[in-house]
């Protein structure tokens, strides 16, 4: 077999390779378009369930997730971007920072079912903050912390070294240096991290199930102590725990749940290229 | 004067705030450690680590009950290097096709493709799993259910791509210039440049991303607990229910009593998961530094 004939072969067994990993979006999307957009209504968006779930909206559950999800932010943006400054601005390649790297690694790679354990462990129960928004909330906020870490290191180091020399050369602090000169420039792709992290957050099931999803709840939460219905919990309990829930409901609550984390997703994507695409340096 | 002092005692409770920060995510892996240990460990009290990871059977609210977790562990095992099989193949050959050979346009495309089916939350996987795969794997193996270890480690499959792909596509991306230029300097073809040269010297960041890859599929839950039919029994076919580690946790928890023997039992596995997962992490966090330098 000749070379060029080879290489053709191979090429195109690439390509299709390629066409398997990226399809599956298009055909679940797809999917769940053609078979949903039928169910989503005004009513459907913004009023209580009904008759078991079977009818009515999915209201509570969209404001559940986005109470937890915006909790989550709220506590993971401020700890996740010090913890950057602290890796890029302040620690250098000491043995410590090293330790918090590895750390970072291995939350973000412990499984999501086992953050539920844990926020039912020290939240739920140590804590006694019950099953509430503010333990899913907290839990959900430690689970995202590594994107946001990550994004905001990769935000800082891309801001070029002279930035900072000039600015302490002018006679700045360390602190100014950062707060002034450094920061500004890597608020985009802070940004970009934050909502990758409210997309994770958003459709996360596993963490959520033990520490404040509740099974049905047609009321509206009035405090950070109270249990609320969520999103993601919401589809697994209409598809496998309740039987007789019609087929567009399901895949009406499925297209809102992808149609939110999709949409947070592509923001991010979009930020972050014309984010590269501006920088001048 | 006094205004300078102020600043300097501001930014120092700010320098300390920044390094307490920097801490947290060190103290949140030893405090996810310490809560499994203490709510798991009281397990073992009444029952042997042996017996616990080697029993044969799962029969947590028989009486007595039995915590033998190698049905779950053989569940996870069988789904997972079925998920792996199907997935490290055509995830590093999309990796390839990616770095090396897409144009600039497509290549972002295809890049943003792959984020976006990273991004898709596993309940909606598994919801669709459960929807198409099942019956259609009935059907195509005439079998009483279409919810099985095969249709688990097909759905995980596609949860493990992205990872898989992201990871080695930066491998690759990262070789040296200088080896493809040597190579086809040298009258080697672009294809055999890709397969021989960057392929081999993108190895160690390959590894590093079937494992990460593989790490995801063991710790992935919702999806998984859709698929797999959940009979918590030692498997003898992929063509089988099982159950895995992770599905039990979240199956049963709801109907444990906290502080009961079973309860512990369930941290018990969240135990043998963190373990499990961090060492899969560290070990490719090392296959990654290597592939760095």
């Amino acid at each position: 077999m000749s070379s060029r004939l080879s290489q053709r072969i191979a090429f195109a067994l690439l390509f299709l390779a390629t066409l398997v990993v990226v399809l599956p979006v298009v055909v679940i999307l797809a999917i769940i378009v053609a078979k949903g957009a039928s169910a989503i209504s005004w009513e459907f968006l913004f009023t209580m369930p009904r008759d078991g779930m079977s009818a009515g909206g999915i209201l509570p559950a969209i404001l559940g997730t986005l109470y937890l999800v915006l909790g989550a932010v709220l506590f993971a943006v401020p700890l996740g971007v010090a913890a950057a400054v602290y890796l890029v601005e302040y620690s250098g390649d000491n043995r410590f920072s090293r330790l918090v790297k590895l750390a970072i690694v291995n939350l973000a790679g412990v499984p999501s079912v086992v953050y539920g354990l844990f926020g039912l462990g020290i939240f739920v129960i140590f804590f006694r903050f019950g099953a509430s928004i503010l333990s899913g909330a907290l839990t959900l906020g430690i689970m995202i912390l590594p994107v946001i870490i990550t994004s905001a290191r990769e935000a800082l180091e891309s801001v070029p070294r002279h930035f900072r020399t000039v600015s302490l050369s002018l006679g700045a602090s360390r602190w100014q240096t950062i707060r002034h000169s450094v920061l500004p420039h890597a608020l985009p792709g802070i940004l970009t991290g934050m909502i990758l992290g409210l997309g994770r957050a958003a459709g996360e099931t596993a963490p959520i199930l033990f520490t404040v999803a509740a099974f049905y709840l047609p009321r509206l939460p009035q405090s950070v102590f109270d249990q609320t219905m969520a999103l993601p919990y919401h589809l697994y309990v209409i598809s496998t725990q309740v039987p007789g829930v019609p087929e567009n409901v399901r895949y009406g609550t499925a297209l809102v749940l992808l149609a939110l984390v999709l949409l947070l997703n592509l923001a991010a994507i979009i930020l972050r290229s014309r984010f590269r695409a501006r920088k001048k340096w | 004067m006094a205004s300078k002092r102020l600043r300097k005692l501001k930014e120092w409770w700010i320098e300390k705030a920044i390094l307490l920060s920097g801490i947290f995510s060190v103290v949140f892996v030893a405090l996810i450690f310490l809560f499994l240990l203490r709510e798991g460990l009281s397990l073992f009290r009444g029952e042997s680590v042996f017996d616990f990871l080697l029993g044969k059977s799962w029969y947590p609210i028989s009486d007595p009950p039995r915590f033998g977790i190698l049905p779950l562990i053989l569940g996870s095992l069988l789904v997972t290097l079925g998920a792996a099989a199907i997935s490290v193949p055509i995830s590093l050959a999309a990796a390839l096709f990616i770095a090396e050979i897409a144009p600039g346009r497509l290549k972002e495309g295809l890049k943003a493709g792959i984020e976006l089916l990273a991004a898709i939350p596993s309940v909606v996987i598994g919801f669709i799993g459960m929807i198409t795969l099942g019956p259609w794997i009935k059907n195509l193996f005439n079998i009483p259910t279409g919810l099985t270890a095969l249709t688990g480690s097909v759905t995980l499959a596609f949860m493990a791509m992205p990872t898989i792909v992201s990871i080695a596509e930066d491998a690759i991306t990262a070789v040296p210039r200088q080896y493809r230029e040597a190579a086809i300097a040298m009258g080697a073809t672009k294809w055999q440049t890709t397969w021989r040269i960057v392929a081999r010297a993108a190895r160690p960041g390959m590894v590093a991303a079937v494992m990460l890859g593989i790490g995801r599929v063991i710790g992935e839950t919702m999806a998984v607990m859709m698929v797999t039919g959940n009979a918590a029994i030692i498997p003898h076919s992929i063509l089988q229910p099982v159950r895995t580690l992770t599905a039990t946790i979240a199956a049963e928890m709801g109907e444990s009593v906290q502080g009961g023997a079973h309860y512990a039992a369930l941290f018990a596995i969240g135990i043998v998961l963190f373990i499990i997962t961090f060492l899969i992490n560290g070990v490719a966090d090392l296959y990654l530094h290597r592939s760095r330098r």
